[in-house]
């Protein structure tokens, strides 16, 4: 391993190099425009741009996954013969409305970034919102379960079962996310200018909650 | 819960994201679990390496198998295992992980810029994945093992078609459900892997680009690896789900895959009813296809950047270049089907995949003739990296070739599941990928380990291997005209004994086997000039990207505190009145007008003396580099561009 003091003499042609810290722009979509001064600033802005970027693009496989699942679900369906339709349970318009609840939870949140008390107070609100959704989703499982309703007993159960715990799964990962900005809230640790936490997970909480409304009613309508 | 594993990883890796990290001390720290990209390169690098040869034993068992069968060297389902094994290793673990883990890895931070990959440590968790993924697959061979009659893994070929790699008893042999329960299993934790780090080599190419490295100045390996990642990212998520369907009917009694009254090993299937095997191609092919652009995109991208370093000219039309990329991304998510032909599906709907798969012929055209476009009228330098470099382009329009008969969907009636499809798919993505991969690995290894290969052996082993390659895979084709069917152990038919086709069969094992004796010779290569090559210098193909500014190897964090800053295109080579025939990308914005009235001041580093304003190499690099890319004929560097230097 090469140390760094051999680095600058080995290329002998006129580089250009900006010095560090100063610099700023040319990063990002497109290239171009100008730094600003502080550095630590703009280094916060990047791992904040560089997070963001990565949480939208996140939701691109997770789309295919579940689009897979529903597609399959659909061809699966209109084969017929031996395809039983599922009611859902009714408890799950309240597990939808509990999770509709805890996303408006964190938008009120997130509108308080300054205001420590109430921070607090609706991440914690959206946490045990999302933990609310689990447990009543867990309850209705164990409902259809008591009615025989088994993940091989039909192919539309298997499909039901899929499709609402694969969500559940993915849900949990945003509980622990949420319960970490949670925590984050707690110590002081969420501002206006430290938001990157409380961002991605509210696209991914969000994105999570527009998911379950896209396949509650895939797997209430097209039965 | 799989792709987003990292949605909760980001925030907490956001501290460490972008910013340098201190270059780590201690073996374990440095070379084990490093968050480096270019160490992770590198382990990628090594981790394909290692499957290749592997892979490649495997072909050479059942090659022999082929052409002498009476010897009865495998079983029909011990013919099976070795069989998905060599795929499987070879599509994931060589084509997957080589060109876009390891060179993209080792490269893309650097040629854009930066200082390593957006997230490092996600970075590391690929890796560490992709290896997991691996030391499953390889399980598959043993979980199965029984004394008396032992398969050695799982037997439903790469593309694990269902009922074969749903139903235990479907498989012959006592091997039990491990074996291809390995098989998912694995593939489903390299999905996991891919995505990841597409997500990583997405938001590095977005985000961290170094100032002036706008869109269009990206060298189009960039731009490979940039698309690559955005059709794994669409691709592998379809695949975790379906292999987790699978899962639950090898293990849960359900039947997404599986029809009802299968009669197999004498006795109905009753665990299973109503399932659909064809919805497990679709969830395939679905992925199949744009993986094929995974493991081909990237080797494209390279084989454009070294035709311009080594003809010493710009890339011909290199926005043309970009747009066809994005073009074959895009239109290789809607071509899934023409691996269905057969499969019974509505003969309209053959006909518009038919059409889709002839339109992708368009891009992949104006990808060849640009490349031809570059070579047209230019003085070669005919050293290693180019060789390979052109042996990509010849097999990629060979292969090509076969695509455009099989992508007729009546012609493939005929065509389908013989061994003109294997031919095929082996010359245009098999070996030509694995030429892209070759051609990478000399071109990189300088600036990877800081030292040259060997240029002699470089050339035996390109031209062993080229030759080579084509003695297996053109016969291919003619043995499938005659109606050769893949996938079979056994010459049950008397076409299949005719004297033509065993001839053709022997010629195609004893090309493999002179393929596979050439490729000790890049082993030998690889690790005698890891240790005893000729040190190399910072830029020994007098190429123009990033990774040629800094040295080989270069320092932990890639500038050495310093960001570069981007004032030219990539592939400005042989420049009217520059002051020698490339230009860096970093190389001051006004280099020509100073070139061409002497007297005007240039700006450079602080160390840089005046009388060394534009030596093309340090000097005593130059001679290194003479030493060992002299013997490629016409392809001594320094020669070729002797007034510049001092
Ligand atoms: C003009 C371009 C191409 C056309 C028209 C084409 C067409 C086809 C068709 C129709 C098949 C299915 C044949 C059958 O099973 O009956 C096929 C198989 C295949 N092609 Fe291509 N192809 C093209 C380019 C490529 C490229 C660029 C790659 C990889 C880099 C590739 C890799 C494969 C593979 C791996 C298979 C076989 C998969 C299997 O059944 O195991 N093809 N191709
Ligand atoms: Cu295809």
């Amino acid at each position: 391993m090469p140390d760094a003091a051999q680095t600058l003499d080995a290329p002998a042609i006129p580089l250009t190099y900006a010095r560090k810290g100063g610099e700023g722009g040319g990063r990002g979509f497109g290239g171009g425009g100008d730094g600003d001064g502080d550095a630590g600033d703009e280094r916060r802005r990047r791992n904040h741009r560089a997070a963001m970027t990565a949480i939208w693009f996140t939701l691109a496989p997770v789309s295919m996954f579940f689009m897979a699942f529903a597609s399959a679900y659909v061809v699966r369906e209109s084969l017929g013969g031996d395809w039983q339709p599922l009611v859902l349970p009714p408890l799950m318009w309240v597990n939808t409305a509990i999770l509709l609840g805890s996303s408006a939870a964190l938008e009120l949140a997130r509108r308080r970034l300054d205001d420590a008390q109430g921070l607090q107070r609706w991440l914690f609100a959206a946490t045990l919102l999302g933990v609310g959704f689990l447990a009543g989703q867990t309850v209705a499982w164990m409902g259809l379960a008591a009615r025989g309703v088994y993940l091989a007993s039909n192919p539309s159960h298997s499909f039901f079962y899929v499709i609402t715990v694969a969500h559940a799964l993915h849900l949990l990962i945003g509980v622990v996310a949420l319960g970490y900005v949670t925590w984050l809230g707690a110590r002081g640790r969420v501002s206006p200018a430290r938001r990157t936490a409380v961002d991605v997970t509210a696209v991914y909480w969000h994105f999570m909650d527009g998911l379950w409304i896209f396949l509650f009613l895939l797997l209430s309508v097209w039965r | 819960m799989s792709d987003s594993a990292h949605a909760a990883e980001a925030h907490t890796e956001t501290a460490h994201a972008v910013h340098r990290h201190p270059a780590p001390t201690g073996f374990i720290a440095k070379y084990v679990f490093s968050v480096d990209h270019k160490v992770i390169g590198k382990q990628y690098w090594f981790l394909a390496l290692f499957a290749s040869f592997m892979g490649m034993a495997l072909s050479l068992w059942f090659r022999w198998h082929l052409a002498y069968p009476e010897q009865g060297l495998l079983t029909p389902e011990g013919y099976l295992a070795i069989l998905t094994m060599h795929g499987t290793i070879m599509v994931f673990m060589v084509l997957t992980t080589a060109p876009q883990g390891g060179f993209g890895n080792y490269a893309l931070p650097i040629q854009i810029g930066a200082e390593d990959m957006a997230f490092p440590r996600l970075n590391m968790l690929s890796f560490w994945l992709t290896l997991l993924s691996l030391i499953i697959l390889l399980a598959a061979f043993f979980v199965g093992y029984d004394a008396k009659n032992w398969v050695p893994g799982p037997g439903s070929g790469w593309t694990g078609y269902a009922p074969l790699s749903v139903v235990e008893k479907a498989q012959a042999g006592k091997s039990g459900a491990w074996p291809q329960t390995m098989w998912v299993l694995s593939i489903a934790v390299f999905c996991l892997a891919s995505l990841i780090a597409s997500i990583n080599f997405i938001v590095t190419t977005l985000d961290l680009r170094c100032k002036g490295m706008t869109l269009m100045r990206m060298p189009l390996t960039v731009w490979a690896w940039f698309v690559t990642a955005i059709i794994s990212l669409l691709a592998f998520g379809v695949l975790l789900a379906g292999g987790l369907l699978l899962l639950l009917d090898r293990h849960l009694g359900t039947s997404f895959f599986v029809p009802g009254n299968l009669f197999i090993d004498n006795r109905v299937v009753t665990e299973h009813t109503g399932g659909s095997p064809l919805l497990w191609q679709h969830l395939f092919w679905f992925f199949g296809h744009p993986e094929v652009y995974i493991a081909i995109l990237p080797g494209m991208g390279l084989a454009s950047h070294l035709l311009a370093n080594f003809a010493r000219k710009p890339i011909f039309g290199y926005a043309a270049m970009v747009y066809a990329i994005f073009a074959i991304a895009l239109l290789g998510f809607f071509v899934w089907g023409h691996h269905m032909f057969q499969s019974g599906m509505h003969p309209m709907t053959a006909v518009v995949f038919s059409v889709l798969t002839m339109i992708i012929g368009v891009p992949s055209a104006i990808k060849t003739f640009n490349w031809l476009g570059t070579l047209w009228n230019s003085k070669i330098r005919f050293d290693s990296p180019m060789l390979y470099a052109l042996g990509f382009v010849s097999l990629f329009v060979t292969g090509g070739l076969g695509g455009i008969f099989l992508g007729q969907n009546a012609a493939d009636v005929y065509f389908h599941d013989t061994y003109f499809v294997v031919g095929h798919f082996h010359m245009i993505m098999g070996v030509a990928a694995i030429f892209g991969i070759f051609a990478g690995s000399v071109y990189w290894f300088p600036k990877m380990f800081g030292r040259m290969m060997n240029e002699r052996m470089s050339q035996i082993h390109f031209f062993a291997t080229f030759i080579g390659v084509y003695l297996i895979f053109v016969p291919m084709h003619f043995v499938g005209l005659d109606g050769h069917p893949r996938r079979y152990a056994g010459f049950e038919f008397a076409f299949l004994k005719t004297p033509e086709m065993i001839a053709w069969h022997k010629v195609m094992t004893h090309g493999a086997i002179m393929t596979a004796v050439a490729q000790l010779v890049l082993l030998v290569n690889i690790f005698y000039s890891l240790f005893n090559g000729p040190k190399a210098p910072a830029n020994p193909w007098e190429a123009t990207s990033l990774e040629w500014g800094i040295p080989s190897p270069p320092p932990h964090d890639n500038f050495a505190g310093v960001i570069p800053v981007v004032n030219h295109g990539p592939y400005e080579y042989s420049v009217p009145g520059a002051p020698r025939d490339f230009i860096m990308q970093t190389d001051a914005p006004d280099i020509l007008r100073h070139s061409s009235s002497q007297t005007a001041h240039i700006p450079v580093p602080t160390n840089t003396s005046a009388s060394e304003k534009f030596p093309t190499l340090p000097p005593e690099s130059s001679s290194d580099a003479g030493g060992s890319s002299g013997a490629a004929g016409g392809g001594s560097a320094p020669s070729d561009s002797g007034s510049t230097h001092a």
